[in-house]
């Protein structure tokens, strides 16, 4: 990894307009010293993996609430394995502890529920990110 | 525009004469330990006079409780009728809408864009068929509806319009709201199909519509719930929102309407959140400001048309996940809030709402938390009850002052324009610039622990994630829509459908003519709303914001 400063790609999905969360955690990172793109609302899974190839992107965060997560969340994760990338895909927002699993299992490295610190994002973003270097 | 006008000093003769034209509920207006209380204290201003700070009735609550309008919406349009109809039995007395995202865009539920979406935060409604079902056996001539939909607002009017002819009911006898409020989608929840001014367009041509047809329905509802939702502050949704008003107003008149006539029929939506003095606070210094302001700068003559009606939801965003039990103790508070401050109507939200849709049982216990502050506190027997306190009124005049400071922005930002201020506002980032500077800072005292979050970040033992029962929508609502769809469009004349679509950019095409009879002409071919949308995007674009963190 050295002194890279790590990039990270944060995207809507979908329909979904909800954005104060994901750009509260944008700040976060940023405030952490990683370096942030945010694609905004509207995204679709080519336009976000076309970003982060662009981009060489280490890490990709999604926010959902509209209960879309378990649809949306492994068709993103398809998407990145498709175009070769091997770079983590955190998802972040309204997502039910029993849906964790189930998104684990479908490659999503992490899931950031409601009333996560912003030590708990930073964290999180950061270990999905070496988890992958390592692997 | 200051402090508090002085009345005459007969404003107190004034408001018992109007008090004792009023009907009053059945009840002896006592405390619970049978002591009579007056129906409003204090000697200078009385409810339901200019600036009407103290309530917009002399009367109030008196008179007429708030309506307890619990927004509902899942699935199907069934399921949906299903909960309407549970409300309505329990004690609800107004249907409100919530429509699935794709719905909420303009999109039809096969549009590969609703891939995950249908069905789940609210009811999928493609065609006039799925309106028919969501209304199925309810009078709508007796019920007063709200409809939460912006961008194709014109359509789901459109729909229940057509609904209600079927069962011969008119458009004059409709009762309700619909959102309609496209100025707050650029600001804050992003729900938006066109650029800003040929939204504004349509908005304005349902006002007339409704203006002239349906005298019963308000064809805006200017929402700072969701401003707030978005992280803004108290004193930020206060300001936004009123200053959309200001601008609907603004483009109304300049459309050659009269400010006495619509200005009757707008209503405001506001969030309640938990810091209690604040939002009584921002509820009192709405009613003064609106009235000051439609009166002052935009010569309303009618007193019906300077008062601002307003519906409360409690706080979404103050709801935790942790322990969220404890959310119907917030709920509570904010509920009491909304009537200190003299709401028209009220939505409790569901203590489950952080996790996931409410349940029927939470949805249940949010309405009874509104029937206890109604008829167990006794705070509806007094109007106004704070007025008078100097925190209160110091709260009530700082708010305005607030305000008036991003009123001036605006005014400003239009050259003397609040429509262009706005307008300008949402072009250069500016509402979505301060929305998110204030939702960070909010953000970074929970973080630091300088302000506290029960359960998230103190109090934090009891939380029993395993204890949850949460409301699942499955994939059979999006295959049984798609289904439906599929049936309606097969079944439908496809020419007529073609020809009332042609009519519709036709008529976009010309801003002396008003959209209105041209999207009812069309639903009622069983045109879907995808299609409909497509027709007038074919003319006034789409709207792509820019990403600003």
């Amino acid at each position: 990894m050295g002194d890279h400063q790590q990039r990270v790609i944060l995207a809507k999905l979908g329909l979904d307009g909800h954005d104060r969360g994901i750009k509260v955690v944008a700040r976060i990172l940023r405030d952490a010293g990683m370096e942030v793109i945010y694609l905004g609302l509207r995204q679709t899974t080519a336009s976000i993996v076309a970003a982060a190839e662009e981009e060489d992107a280490d890490a990709i965060g999604l926010s959902m609430h509209n209960a879309g997560h378990l649809t949306l969340g492994p068709k993103m994760a398809e998407a990145i394995t498709a175009a070769g990338l091997d770079i983590p895909l955190i998802i972040g927002g309204i997502v039910p502890d029993e849906d964790v699993e189930e998104l684990m299992d479908a490659g999503i490295a992490a899931v950031l529920g409601p009333g996560a610190s912003a030590e708990e994002v930073v964290a999180t973003v950061q270990n999905a990110i070496s988890a992958r270097d390592k692997a | 525009m200051g402090s508090e006008e002085k009345q005459e000093p007969n404003a107190r003769e004034a408001w018992e004469l109007e008090y004792q034209k009023a009907s009053l509920r059945d009840s002896n207006f006592e405390t619970m330990s049978g002591v009579p209380v007056e129906p409003v204290y204090g000697d200078d201003l009385f409810p339901g006079q200019y600036p009407y700070t103290r309530g917009i009735y002399p009367s109030m609550y008196r008179s007429r409780l708030w309506t307890m309008r619990m927004f509902a919406g899942f699935g199907t349009a069934e399921d949906t009728n299903l909960r309407f109809k549970e409300l309505l039995r329990n004690g609800g007395t107004g249907l409100s809408t919530a429509f699935d995202m794709p719905t909420l865009m303009g999109r039809d539920s096969d549009s590969e864009w609703s891939l995950g979406e249908v069905g789940r935060a609210g009811v999928a409604v493609d065609t006039l068929a799925d309106m028919e079902d969501l209304f199925a056996d309810i009078d709508l001539s007796q019920v007063s509806t709200s409809m939460t939909i912006n961008g194709p607002a014109a359509t789901l009017l459109a729909m229940y319009v057509a609904v209600a002819e079927q069962t011969g009911v008119e458009p004059h006898q409709l009762a309700g709201t619909i959102q309609n409020d496209i100025l707050k989608e650029y600001q804050a929840q992003k729900e938006y199909i066109y650029p800003p001014r040929p939204s504004m367009r349509i908005v304005t041509d349902m006002v007339k519509y409704t203006t002239a047809e349906m005298p019963k329905w308000h064809p805006i509802s200017i929402s700072g719930y969701h401003i707030r939702e978005a992280g803004s502050t108290a004193a930020q949704e206060l300001a936004f929102t009123l200053a959309n008003g200001f601008s609907y107003v603004e483009a109304a008149i300049a459309a050659g309407q009269n400010v006495n006539e619509f200005g009757k029929r707008l209503s405001f939506f506001f969030n309640s959140h938990s810091d209690f003095f604040e939002e009584i606070g921002k509820f009192r210094a709405a009613r003064r400001i609106w009235a000051r302001w439609m009166k002052e700068r935009y010569g309303a003559t009618d007193e019906k048309a300077m008062l601002c009606r307003f519906h409360t939801q409690t706080a979404g965003v103050s709801l935790t996940a942790q322990q969220p039990e404890i959310n119907i103790a917030r709920v509570g508070i904010q509920a009491l809030a909304a009537a200190l401050g003299g709401t028209q109507s009220l939505h409790t939200d569901s203590f489950d709402e952080a996790l996931a849709l409410p349940t029927e049982d939470a949805a249940r216990i949010a309405l009874r938390t509104q029937q206890i502050v109604a008829h167990e506190t006794g705070v509806v027997n007094v109007a106004d009850p704070l007025g008078g306190s100097p925190y209160v009124e110091w709260m009530t005049d700082e708010m305005e002052r607030q305000a008036e400071a991003i009123f001036a922005h605006l005014d400003d930002l239009g050259n003397g324009s609040i429509l262009e201020g706005t307008f300008n506002g949402i072009e250069n980032g500016y509402f979505v610039g301060e929305i998110a500077d204030a939702a960070y800072r909010f953000e970074r005292e929970v973080n630091s622990g300088r302000r506290i979050i029960v359960g998230v970040n103190d109090f934090t033992d009891g939380d029993n994630p395993e204890d949850r029962n949460l409301l699942r929508i499955g994939a059979e609502t999006e295959e049984y829509q798609l289904k439906r769809l599929n049936d309606v469009k097969t079944r439908r004349n496809q020419e007529h459908v073609n020809s009332a679509l042609s009519e519709i950019t036709a008529v976009a095409s010309d801003p002396t003519r008003n959209l209105m009879p041209a999207i009812i002409a069309a639903v009622k071919t069983y045109a879907t709303e995808e299609e409909i949308a497509n027709a007038m995007e074919v003319v006034f674009g789409t709207y792509v914001e820019k990403a600003i963190v």
